[in-house]
């Protein structure tokens, strides 16, 4: 199982939290397509606490957090 | 010490006081975040502002920008920087500059400053700001807002890390709302993070984000 957590804007229309079979989601990409989140919003992808890319590989038990940008001021 | 700073004590010692008198602060805007932070930096009692904003006041300002009033819509937010300036704490020495932040006039805005506060709201400039601080030598108390969250993170000079927050593959965001909570937030915790750096203390979001969702009462800190 993945858990996904999503914070901030990308919390809009979505779950905070989703868990997800993780023989479906091979990587970071597919989690994303599934969840319809352009990598446009996507700034920070955590895999368990360490950045990666969003298209890094997943693996059972993954702990993946997503944040959008954060840029007004 | 001056009576106007006498209940900075407790938090800030007689020593400290005397040493925010001698630092100088670069605020790069002066929109929802940099209204508030000119605010604290004020009250604060540091040596002295340099700060830098092109624009001028519009009606969809007022809901969350400390300097914007009635009767300012129209004027240069650099002027109403210097107006109240003059008003809360003319001691200190305050330098507006009525352009927007340029990889052009970065360096000599930057010049003798301490520590660089970001009130920006693209990341273009960002990125300006935080390439000038890494030739400055100075790090950058980074914060940023949307909707209801805020972000805040102390990026040290020539560690890249806004590539963290913003990286490459983001191009310019589009406007977006938010509410008056939010940058008063935000320049809060901006504020206690350029307050630790000044005083010589260590700053708690050194090379960290916080990332706050204040619909929900959430807070986050990752490493950078």
């Amino acid at each position: 199982m993945l858990e996904v957590r999503l914070f901030a804007t990308l919390r809009q229309g979505r779950e905070k939290v989703y868990h997800l079979d993780a023989a479906g989601f091979p990587d970071g990409t597919a989690v994303l397509d599934h969840l319809h989140i352009p990598k446009e919003e996507v700034a920070i992808f955590l895999r368990n606490g360490f950045h990666r890319p969003t298209d890094t590989a997943l693996a059972d038990g993954d702990i993946v957090a997503i944040f959008p940008p954060t840029g007004g001021g | 010490m001056e009576e106007r700073y006498l209940r900075n004590l407790g938090p800030l010692t007689e020593a400290e006081q005397a040493l925010l008198a001698s630092k100088t602060v670069f605020l790069a805007g002066l929109g929802g975040l940099g209204g508030h932070l000119l605010e604290h930096m004020l009250r604060l009692g540091v040596g002295a502002i340099v700060t830098a904003d092109g624009d001028r006041f519009t009606p969809s300002n007022l809901n969350r920008q400390l300097l914007a009033t009635e009767d300012a819509m129209g004027q240069p937010k650099a002027q109403a920087a210097a107006e109240r300036a003059a008003a809360v704490n003319p001691s200190v020495r305050v330098t507006v500059v009525s352009t927007p932040l340029t990889a052009r006039n970065r360096d000599a805005l930057l010049a003798g400053c301490d520590l660089a506060l970001d009130g920006l709201d693209n990341l273009e400039a960002r990125r300006i700001l935080a390439a000038g601080c890494d030739r400055a030598g100075i790090p950058l108390v980074h914060g940023g807002i949307r909707d209801w969250c805020a972000q805040v993170a102390v990026i040290p000079p020539g560690s890249g890390l806004l590539d963290r927050i913003y990286p490459p593959h983001l191009s310019e965001l589009s406007p977006s709302g938010t509410v008056s909570p939010v940058p008063a937030w935000c320049a809060a915790v901006q504020a206690a993070q350029a307050l630790c750096l000044l005083c010589g203390r260590p700053a708690p979001l050194w090379g960290k984000l916080l990332a706050a969702d204040l619909l929900y009462g959430e807070q986050e800190i990752l490493p950078l």
